[in-house]
């Protein structure tokens, strides 16, 4: 019997099998940033142990980093940022520090230096690590005390996942994206639908998608509760890594390629579960509630608890109707906002920045609102910079940040006030993730762009045509 | 690791389904960079609130977690495991949890008991009628016992058994390492190295 893409990378992976053991498996590429890491060379220090492989290892500094200049004032954020430095210089491990070329979110940072490659097992403290299963990677996120493990060893100890295929048929509309259809994903499956599993996306919208968006949709998979996400390397793949710093080159490259073509399910491989979804149907999508599932088309309205399928669902909806001071009923588009923030490693990438930049420009951010656009890296700043893309994210009067975390998380100094409500590119909605008291929609970078303008939850297409030729002239005047 | 084969104590019902470790323990207590004292930071949000379970007698002397279906989703930070533990839980018991909150238990000591969400509803009851009941969950016989209610529970083998010998994941690991040299030496050669180049 045939095998799928993840069965094809763990069998490459395997160090030690023994019956009744978790498989021994060992890591391709460890991803480090300042918040999960702390603890485990504190581990490693007390039990006299060394890191086996540096030169599989990389840093960078991320969840505390403030987006504006100027260092970090928060003390605690300080210590545990200064903490990873020193770690690094101890224990020789390439640190990418604030203020450096190469800083950036530690899953936008891996995938542009080519480090991030088919078939290669990518772990990081760090849950949204899926984001490398767009290149064909077994990449997910481990803990603390898995970090330890994997610095002291290379390896992790661990059972093989179930296989989940998602297969996302026909073609895409315009205006409907990667994050909305992996929205219309988790909405699907649920929280906890992808429980045990990898999944892997695959049929021709997948397929048409370009690197940064198989990221976008690889970055949520852990929203759906699944350990990984993966789709399998193509041309589009292969052209994007072709001539990055740490790809293969030369006779290196010919033999990479050869072994990236085998990485593909085969065609009598079984899968444990699989969904379909068409294409055609996608429109775009927002969260409602407080958790990544409970989202729904932007054209539709706020749901009724009571409507809800079993008790669970109906308390969690009531919950949080509640928290997110919402009443059923109300039309989705109905919702005002008071910041939109563009970014994270769910879409802080250039192309996300290109998407928002398009709807915003010749446009303002509509009156009382806040718009934050934060690159995923400095790499990508600098490349938006080169762009005009600033200048136009300005213009409009959104703020022009450096690059981070940001407002996906309340450990830097980019947070909602209490009460506050975002439409937020980032990928978690839950009570409080973006400060204490905060609400939180996620919406793709064009429902962003679109919302900052019109200050309610609205899509590109709700946004007036753009003035042109002689009135547009007058206008500017 | 200590030993884990059984442990009574007082069982506290939390009724919520998709407990996610931003709600066990909020990012803006993640910054520490030592192993302990997170005990402050546990359901922060949550303990706000006068009504909330662990802010009244005697459940806020609870060890025995009850939980809906999903607990411990989402970001994978390790200090939700350390918050529970250092707070004093020993056990969660849950209809379903998260697969990396599941692993970071593991290795920690605290144990994820997975029960049927008809048993978890049964705990709840038996626990909100007689507040400041015990529950007994024995490893060795996984099983969750509270007054009358008995019931089975789940836990991935090798896990139970790491627990009950109380070994060190590395250790054993390390134990082995002439297979990882063995893997190394026959790695592709086109396999990337972070070494600048």
């Amino acid at each position: 019997m045939g095998r799928t893409l993840a069965e094809k990378v763990w069998e490459q992976h395997v160090v030690r099998r023994v019956d009744g053991e978790p498989d021994l498996i060992y890591i391709d590429l460890h991803l480090l940033h300042e918040v999960t890491s702390p603890q485990a060379f504190e581990g490693l220090r007390l039990a006299g142990r060394d890191v086996r492989r540096p030169d599989l290892t990389l840093a960078t500094e991320d969840h505390n980093v403030p987006t504006t200049p100027g260092p970090i004032t928060d003390p605690v954020s300080r210590t545990q940022v200064e903490t990873l430095r020193s770690n690094c210089e101890e224990f020789g491990i390439r640190l990418h520090p604030m203020g450096d070329a190469e800083q950036g979110i530690v899953h936008v940072v891996g995938p542009q230096l080519g480090l991030t490659q088919p078939g290669m097992t990518v772990v990081c403290g760090d849950s949204h690590t899926s984001t490398h299963g767009a290149f064909g990677a077994l990449a997910f996120g481990i803990g603390t005390s898995e970090v330890e493990h994997v610095l002291a060893t290379q390896t992790l100890s661990l059972r093989p996942f179930k296989t989940m295929a998602i297969t996302v048929r026909g073609e895409l509309q315009p205006g409907v994206t990667a994050k909305d259809v992996i929205l219309a994903v988790i909405a699907k499956i649920g929280t906890g639908g992808g429980q045990g599993y990898v999944l892997e996306y695959r049929g021709e919208a997948i397929e048409s998608l370009s690197m940064e968006a198989r990221m976008t949709v690889c970055n949520m998979s852990i929203e759906a509760g699944a350990r990984a996400g993966m789709i399998a390397p193509d041309e589009t793949t292969f052209e994007y890594l072709r001539g990055r710093d740490h790809a293969p080159q030369g006779a290196d490259w010919e033999a990479a390629l050869a072994d990236w073509r085998e990485l593909r399910t085969d065609d009598d491989a079984v899968f444990d579960a699989e969904v379909v979804i068409d294409a055609a149907e996608l429109t775009p999508f927002v969260t409602w509630g407080t958790n990544p599932g409970q989202g729904a088309p932007l054209a539709e309205a706020v749901p009724d608890p009571e409507a809800m399928g079993d008790d669970t669902a109906k308390a969690a909806a009531r919950s949080a109707l509640e928290y997110m001071g919402l009443t059923a009923g109300t039309p989705l588009r109905a919702i005002a906002v008071d910041t939109v923030f563009v970014g994270s490693c769910t879409n802080g990438r250039i192309e996300d920045l290109r998407a928002a930049a398009e709807v915003i420009k010749g446009r303002r951010v509509a009156e009382g609102v806040r718009m934050l656009v934060v690159p995923g890296s400095a790499r990508v700043r600098l490349q938006a910079e080169a762009e005009g893309l600033d200048r136009t994210f300005a213009e409009a009067g959104a703020e022009w940040r450096l690059p981070g975390c940001s407002m996906c998380l309340g450990m830097n100094p980019d947070t909602l006030a209490p009460g506050e409500r975002s439409a937020s590119t980032s990928n978690r909605n839950f009570e409080g993730r973006q400060g204490t008291g905060g609400r939180t929609h996620l919406v793709s970078p064009l429902v962003a762009a679109a919302t900052a303008v019109r200050g309610t939850l609205s899509s590109p297409a709700d946004l007036d045509p753009m003035p042109t030729g002689r009135a547009a002239q007058a206008q500017s005047a | 690791m200590e030993k884990f084969t059984t442990h009574t104590g007082i069982g506290v019902p939390l009724r919520r389904s998709n407990v996610d470790t931003d709600q066990i323990i909020p990012a803006v207590y993640l910054k520490r960079v030592s192993r302990t004292g997170f005990e402050d930071g546990l359901f922060a949000a949550w303990r706000k609130a006068d009504d909330f379970v662990l802010n009244a007698e005697p459940f806020r002397h609870g060890s025995v977690l009850v939980a809906g279906p999903d607990f411990g989703t989402g970001s994978s930070r390790e200090h939700a495991v350390w918050a529970l533990m250092d707070y004093g839980f020993r056990v969660v018991i849950s209809s379903r949890f998260a697969d990396i909150f599941r692993g970071n238990s593991g290795k920690q000591g605290l144990l994820t008991a997975q029960v049927s969400q008809d048993d978890v509803e049964l705990l709840w009851k038996h626990l909100e009628n007689n507040p400041g009941a015990e529950v007994t969950v024995d490893l060795t016989a996984k099983t969750v016992t509270a007054d009358h209610i008995v019931c089975a529970f789940e836990v991935d083998e090798y896990t139970r058994w790491r627990l009950l010998e109380g070994l060190d994941d590395i250790g054993l690991t390390l134990s082995h390492v002439e297979d990882v040299d063995a893997f190394e030496a026959g790695r592709p050669s086109h396999k990337p190295t972070t070494t600048l180049r």
